[in-house]
């Protein structure tokens, strides 16, 4: 009989580098959806400073204007409109490719889960503008 | 099924805060952000401000806005950190800071709206 | 078209080597020629110890997935010619430990396949000689899962997988949902109770490029999502009904 010792074949574990994100393209496009949220984050803190401001009187409000206007609260805010819009974006295209709907038996498109998305989008940022601007 | 596991409620809650962060916060950063600090459109007076705030849909509104994007963004923000940069290792302190910083957030956001006059 | 590539190979052999380095070879360069029969080419010509698997070499078997040019393909369905002028370099599939050459140990994702009961689970079984009938709606409804050939490209794409061993994977949730989705089967709670935890689906953030690189478009990133929409629904259900449902 031969030996019937286990064979336990050597073998190369490559480590996962902590840069994975900058080898491919792809990679680097999901790492920024992701990062896309410190932005989203970032306003949410800007407008509960907006409440704080608003309520507690037109002083207090315009010195909150008076820092939105400083040239690094405008690069910061160009900077998160470009990473939500991203964001967006990328949602509404990922929910459509998550979401199964079935109409007769047959799935829908992405498209036609998108395009809905899309139009909602529309309407809510026009509803806000709206209310604002209005008047 | 694994009813100790929170993962499904943390991911109902990423969820809900992606889709209020993707349909509200381009339009708040546009106006707000830009377009009235630049001056391309007429910012609306505080008083005008105070008059919505005061009433209960627009609260109900920016807690919502508020909130949910915060646990949006520490959900996403936690698999970037252990992805990323590869610290799953810290996993309690990172929660901690993810979930917690969204709980203070939605505290503070509760607050505040809480108190107006 | 010049008439001859440059191939780089990845060359790894457990006896004698700490880490895997690189040979190149040229091959003739034939409109026709996919990568798999550069590597043939190598084995037959000019260098008969370089290992690598295959077996179709049309696109069913599953085997012969490799990393070129930095992205998961099958190499018997990748043209050379789409590289040219090259040099294209060809590794194993990433994520996987390497064996010898471009071999790789496919261990790991047999286990969390099995995991995944891919197989038709019942109650109660039917006699022999009753059918269990299928509408063309109900074959639809799982067909595209069932296409999997279990190549795991899309392992090799998740950078996921790569990092968190416990993560179950793309192709592994995708056949869970193949069968889930079966009219003819009972077994999706078992399924729920394995990938429901907390790294079976959970570590997914939606990456999206095990569905890129899926060369049977099974589209494993939105089964991964409808299943995490599935066990929430299932959370919810066991939070109002306690005892109820399952
Ligand atoms: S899901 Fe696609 S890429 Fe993954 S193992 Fe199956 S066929 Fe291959
Ligand atoms: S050799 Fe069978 S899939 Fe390529």
């Amino acid at each position: 009989m031969i030996n019937p010792t286990e064979y336990v074949p050597k073998s190369y574990h490559a480590r996962v580098s902590t840069y994975w994100w900058l080898t491919r393209w792809v990679y680097l496009k999901f790492i920024l959806r992701e990062v896309s949220s410190v932005f989203v984050a970032w306003f949410v803190v800007v407008t509960l400073l907006q409440i704080r401001a608003v309520t507690s009187g037109p002083a207090d409000y315009g010195e909150f204007q008076r820092w939105l206007r400083s040239p690094l609260l405008l690069t910061l805010n160009a900077v998160s409109f470009f990473f939500v819009v991203f964001h967006a974006v990328t949602w509404f295209n990922l929910s459509a490719k998550a979401m199964v709907v079935r109409v007769g038996g047959k799935r829908l498109p992405g498209i036609a889960i998108a395009a809905p998305n899309y139009a909602a989008w529309a309407v809510a940022s026009g509803a806000v503008a709206w209310i604002l601007l209005r008047g | 099924m694994n009813k100790r596991s929170n993962e499904p409620f943390l991911w109902m809650l990423f969820s809900a805060g992606g889709v209020i962060s993707a349909l509200l916060l381009p339009i708040h950063i546009l106006l707000f952000g830009l377009a009235f600090p630049l001056g391309c459109l007429d910012a609306p007076s505080q008083e005008k401000l105070i008059h919505l705030i005061k009433h209960p849909i627009t609260r109900l509104y920016l807690f919502t806005l508020c909130s949910l994007p915060l646990f949006h963004w520490a959900h996403r923000f936690r698999f970037t950190l252990y992805d990323g940069l590869q610290i799953k290792h810290l996993n309690e302190l990172i929660n901690v800071f993810c979930y917690g910083g969204a709980v203070v957030g939605t505290a503070l956001a509760a607050y505040l709206l809480w108190n107006i006059r | 078209m010049a008439n001859r590539i440059t191939i780089e190979v990845a060359r790894y052999h457990p006896a004698h080597d700490e880490k895997p380095g690189f040979d190149t070879y040229e091959v003739p360069l034939r409109k026709e020629w996919v990568v798999l029969d550069a590597l043939n080419y190598i084995k037959d010509h000019l260098d008969g110890t370089l290992s690598f698997r295959w077996s179709c070499r049309m696109g069913v078997c599953g085997s012969c997935g490799m990393t070129v040019n930095g992205v998961p393909k099958l190499t018997c369905a990748t043209f050379l010619s789409d590289y040219a002028p090259g040099p294209v370099r060809v590794e194993p599939l990433k994520n996987f430990p390497v064996l010898r050459d471009l071999v790789v140990d496919t261990s790991d994702f047999l286990v969390k396949l099995g995991k995944s009961k891919p197989w038709i689970i019942r109650k109660v079984e039917k006699p022999l000689d009753e059918e269990y009938l299928q509408t063309p709606e109900e074959l639809d409804a799982y067909k595209q899962y069932s296409m999997c050939i279990n190549c795991m490209l899309c392992y090799a794409a998740c950078p996921v997988y790569g990092l968190d061993p416990l993560f179950s994977g793309p192709a592994a949730i995708a056949l869970a949902q193949r069968y889930n989705l079966d009219s003819r089967d009972q077994g999706a709670n078992q399924r729920l109770d394995i990938l429901s935890q907390h790294d079976g689906i959970w570590g997914c953030t939606f990456v999206g490029e095990c569905t890129q690189v899926c060369p049977k478009n099974v589209d494993p990133a939105g089964a991964i999502q409808q299943y995490k929409l599935t066990a929430t629904t299932e959370w919810l259900k066991a939070l109002v009904l306690p005892r109820g449902g399952t």
